[in-house]
């Protein structure tokens, strides 16, 4: 696809060092963290600002050549696997922290920059970025951008989206817009910025980005609520949420997942109960202490064997980034980790969670499940071998149900981990017929030539499948 | 350069030898990027990073791509370090995967002339001998003190090697006369013993560093240990075992074992981080050999760092430390860190020595970038990674860079001399700051 010539033009662009075809070059880009899925680019190349993106893309433009960018790879739905060749685009130049405004309260970056990053210069100022993506020490702006990626702040300070005021972003056909700014309030048509979140690299390729920032909290403190019963665990999860106390985290982990990750971190996590609720409250002292003793409280009266305040800071901050390590540390139980990310009201928590142990049971299957209970969003686990293809096959439709219960209580199919290639069969379960056909005349409408990340979002049929392939 | 044919024989043996689950046990997370000093190092090049360097060795494993040069110079540039090991959740052994793809593709390819000559020299004229290793010491202290350094010095002989080579020579430690290496006793009794210790002398160290050997006996004396010196120890083999020389490592683990196993110490005591981390995975190494492995195992359990054991039996409790006052910091030896997990001990051994400000140093967990012989084969990567250490070891001031491994010993007085700050910084190991804080008081 990328023949000697294009390659000659590419390279006048950004320099040969920053244009790589070789085998091992491109096969390193072939993956993201989605399981199952590897395909090898043409070509990886690193620009180092939006022109020259913007000559990138008139000539895939012209010559139909597929474009996928990428920031670390970190995505759970193949949003970067080049499933149709072409182009990888990383930003390992354009990871530039531009300027904090601490009179406008903004952050101006680059897509690069990586999260924590961009948090802890941030928090130095005595300023707060909230959205905090388990993969943060790893993940781009620019990707949870893209994937309005979630973290374990979500449930008071929400998502990516809510933080996200303006973008700089390359469109398909090589011109570059501006969106939104460092403005509280803006109405000047459509809400572009909006739909540049989420949109999975297939509408533009940002290239700056203005973020809102907020006054840090000046306390914070941390408890685990230990739980003999999922059930009790998960009614806990509404009754805070119906006691008007919104915390700043809500996670919950059942005893399976607190084995694994009590393996990798080794720092005494209770693995003897059935469920643990990490919570935090931030804010004003005397108000944290009001509300984790009232959340404490609810605990206790729903069945909570015990609950335990962090000593310390150091103590806080090992619990939570053994629940960021969760994922990962249940990739160690078996060779394949699938992990999906159904989300339902918070109200109906319980209910989810009952539901995935019935449906884990029908099917033989033994899985874990973690999650932003507090945002209703929950990451059902399963523990696999790909290598099983009655197995495959089982978690296929295991997980099938699974969406189906979370549509049917009012949810989604995916609540911060994005469609990409491994949701795409699913989409219409929860757009319907009507609401995809919108979502490709937007599409359509500003990439006319399909060239921006191809293959995501849409599926190509609606045969269902997360897992199996072919 | 390696032939089409070589790759071919090379990709069947990657099917056939590499850990199919290992490989699969990695998710790809990315959550080991960020600790990986060549993936930073490299401008955030994927295929420097350990989740590249995994999917590579996947790659060539399913038959996706061939090993090519592209394939083994992202393998080359891996420092070893094992950062990347104890920041994986999932627990993917990285290095056991790394040392088996370097074997296979060192085994299977065929090294130039020179190159094979020096391998041939290195890994089996030389280590595996003390006595030969004491005699290339002994040619190395007869340059030093014969007059020969100062007229190679000044004749300019020695701008010929590359400038980090050049470099090193003067930084290495004047060598112990032949007579004193020969002469130790293999048996000395402590104070009071509470404990019996075997103590793994280690080549480098008990040639080129004897004197901190010699330190580390006294402490281990001072902390209540009769010492055991096996006379028949060989090198512990992990030159080999990281350079694609599995089998010589295999039969240096054998002789080690059986001069160990004998003695029936509490603990198996080395004072280099390098060595320790690979005595500590003997019983890997040796997990195909139903008549070695369980003995290996055994053997592997007894190991402590000389820090750790310090620690355990509370020296620092009992032996008043003190030195003038000065700022000293720790720059951690990589494996003991990451396979040995041994990063407490002897920062609480420096914090108590009275008298001195313990200072940590940013990133002192990051390799320094000595890693065997990769500053030497890999000069370039290396020299990049040491002045970011140096920058670091600036910023915290310290008059007093200690380490628990000779080859980063080394690396740390290359650093201090490419900056010109000889007459600021000293770079110890961490028993011969210990033994001058007893002797002080
Ligand atoms: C262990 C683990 C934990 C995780 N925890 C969370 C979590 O708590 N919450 C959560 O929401 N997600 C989580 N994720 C998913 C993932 O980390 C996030 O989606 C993250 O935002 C991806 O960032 P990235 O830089 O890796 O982007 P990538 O994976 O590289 O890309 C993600 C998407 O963004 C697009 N993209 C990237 N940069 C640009 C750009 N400049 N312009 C246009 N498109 C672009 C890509 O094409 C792709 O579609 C987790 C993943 C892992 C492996
Ligand atoms: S080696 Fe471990 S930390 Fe690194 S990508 Fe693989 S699973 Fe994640
Ligand atoms: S051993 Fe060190 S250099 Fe090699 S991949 Fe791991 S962290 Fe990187």
């Amino acid at each position: 696809m990328v023949d000697v010539q294009i390659k000659e033009r590419f390279i006048a662009i950004v320099g040969a060092e920053n244009y790589d075809d070789s085998k091992a070059g491109r096969l390193v880009y072939s993956y993201d963290a989605t399981p199952n899925f590897q395909s090898m680019p043409d070509a990886v190349i690193s620009p180092r600002n939006a022109q020259e993106i913007s000559q990138i893309l008139k000539i895939c433009s012209s010559r139909g050549i597929p474009i996928v960018p990428r920031g670390s790879g970190t995505n759970l739905c193949a949003g970067t696997c080049p499933t149709e060749g072409g182009i990888v685009l990383l930003f390992k130049h354009m990871n530039k922290i531009i300027e904090i405004d601490e009179e406008n309260l903004t952050a101006t970056v680059q897509p690069g920059v990586i999260t924590l990053d961009l948090i802890n210069q941030v928090e130095a100022r005595g300023l707060f970025y909230p959205p905090d993506p388990s993969s943060m020490k790893i993940s781009t702006i620019g990707g949870n951008i893209n994937e309005n990626s979630g973290g374990l702040r979500g449930l008071k300070y929400g998502v990516t989206r809510d933080y996200v005021m303006g973008l700089e972003a390359v469109l398909a056909n090589g011109e570059i817009i501006r969106t939104g700014g460092k403005l509280a309030k803006d109405v000047a048509g459509y809400d572009f910025t909006r739909l540049l979140v989420g949109s999975e690299g297939t509408l533009g390729i940002i290239t700056e980005a203005t973020l809102k920032l907020i006054p840090l909290p000046e306390s914070k403190k941390t408890m685990l609520a230990l739980f003999q019963d999922l059930e009790q665990a998960a009614k806990s999860v509404s009754k805070i949420i119906a006691g008007k106390i919104i915390p700043a985290t809500l996670e919950f982990l059942d005893q399976p997942t607190l084995k694994a990750v009590e393996d990798f971190a080794q720092i005494g996590l209770p693995t003897d109960v059935k469920a643990v609720l990490l919570i935090e409250q931030d804010g004003p002292v005397d108000v944290v202490d009001k509300d984790m003793q009232k959340m404490a409280e609810i605990c206790q009266e729903q069945g909570a064997v015990s609950v335990q305040l962090a000593k310390s800071e150091q103590e806080a901050e090992a619990l939570r980034t053994a629940r960021r390590a969760a994922l990962s540390a249940l990739a160690r139980l078996k060779p394949t980790t699938i992990l999906e990310d159904a989300t339902v009201p918070r109200s109906e928590i319980a209910n989810m969670v009952k539901a995935i142990n019935e449906i884990s049971q029908k099917y033989g299957l033994s899985i874990c499940t973690f999650g932003h209970a507090g945002d209703g969003n929950l990451h059902p686990t399963c523990p696999a071998d790909a290598r099983d293809k009655n197995e495959m096959e089982r978690v296929e439709k295991a997980f099938e149900e699974i969406f189906i219960k979370a549509i049917e209580l009012g949810g989604t199919i995916t609540g911060e981990h994005g469609v990409g290639v491994m949701k795409a069969p699913y989409l219409e379960l929860k757009l319907g017929h009507a609401g995809i056909d919108a979502m490709k005349a937007v599409k359509t409408g500003l990439d006319p030539n399909n060239i921006l990340n191809p293959g995501k979002i849409f599926a190509k049929d609606n045969r269902k499948r997360v897992v199996v392939t072919q | 350069m390696t032939t089409l044919k070589e790759q071919t024989i090379i990709q069947e043996e990657f099917v056939k030898r590499m850990d199919e689950d290992e490989l699969l046990n990695c998710m790809r997370c990315g959550f080991c990027l960020p600790s990986c000093p060549t993936y930073v190092e490299s401008g955030f090049k994927e295929a420097h990073s350990p989740r590249g360097r995994i999917a590579l060795m996947k790659a060539v494993a399913d038959g996706l791509i061939e090993p090519d040069e592209d394939v083994e110079r992202s393998l080359d540039l891996c420092l070893g370090c094992r950062a990347c090991e104890p920041v994986c959740p999932s627990g993917v052994k990285y290095g056991h995967l790394l040392e088996e793809a370097r074997d296979i593709i060192n085994q299977n390819k065929k090294h130039s002339l020179p190159v094979r000559a020096v391998r041939n020299l290195v890994f089996t004229g030389l280590f595996p001998h003390q006595n030969r290793m004491r005699a290339a010491a002994g040619l190395l202290g007869f340059y030093q003190r014969s007059g020969l350094q100062s007229a190679a010095r000044k004749t300019g002989m020695l701008n010929w090697l590359p400038k980090n080579l050049s470099t090193m020579e003067k930084v290495l430690p004047q060598v112990p006369k032949l007579k004193e290496m020969k002469n130790r006793p293999s048996h000395l009794p402590a104070d009071k013993p509470v404990k019996k210790a075997a103590f793994f002398t280690g080549c480098l160290m008990d040639t080129m560093f004897l004197e901190t050997n010699n330190a580390t006996i006294k402490l281990l004396q001072l902390a209540g240990c009769e010492i055991h010196i096996p006379q028949n120890q060989a090198c512990c083999g992990a030159l080999h075992g990281h350079s694609g020389e599995k089998q010589t490592a295999k039969d240096l683990a054998k002789r080690n074992i059986e001069a160990f196993e004998k003695l029936d110490a509490d603990y198996i005591i080395s004072n280099a981080g390098g060595c320790g981390a690979f005595l500590i995975d003997y019983g890997h190494l040796l997990k195909d050999d139903p008549e070695w492995h369980e003995r290996a195992v055994k053997f592997s359990e007894k190991l402590k760092d000389i820090s750790q054991i310090l620690y355990e039996l509370e020296f620092h409790k009992k032996v008043h430390l003190e030195l003038p006052g000065q700022v000293v910091t720790y720059q951690d030896s990589c494996h003991l860190r990451n396979v040995m997990k041994t990063s407490v001990a002897p920062r609480t051994l420096l914090n108590s020595i009275r008298g001195i400000e313990f200072r940590e140093m940013k990133d002192a967990d990051r390799c320094c970038g000595s890693a065997g012989i990769y500053n030497i084969v890999e000069s370039e990567m290396s020299m990049q990674i040491l002045d970011h250490k140096m920058i670091q070891a600036k910023s915290a001031n310290a008059a007093v860079i200690v380490t628990s491994n000779p080859g980063c010993l080394l690396q740390m007085k290359l650093g201090i001399e490419r900056e010109g700050l000889q007459h600021k910084i000293k770079a110890v190991h961490i028993v011969d700051i210990l033994l001058e804080a007893v002797i002080e008081k």
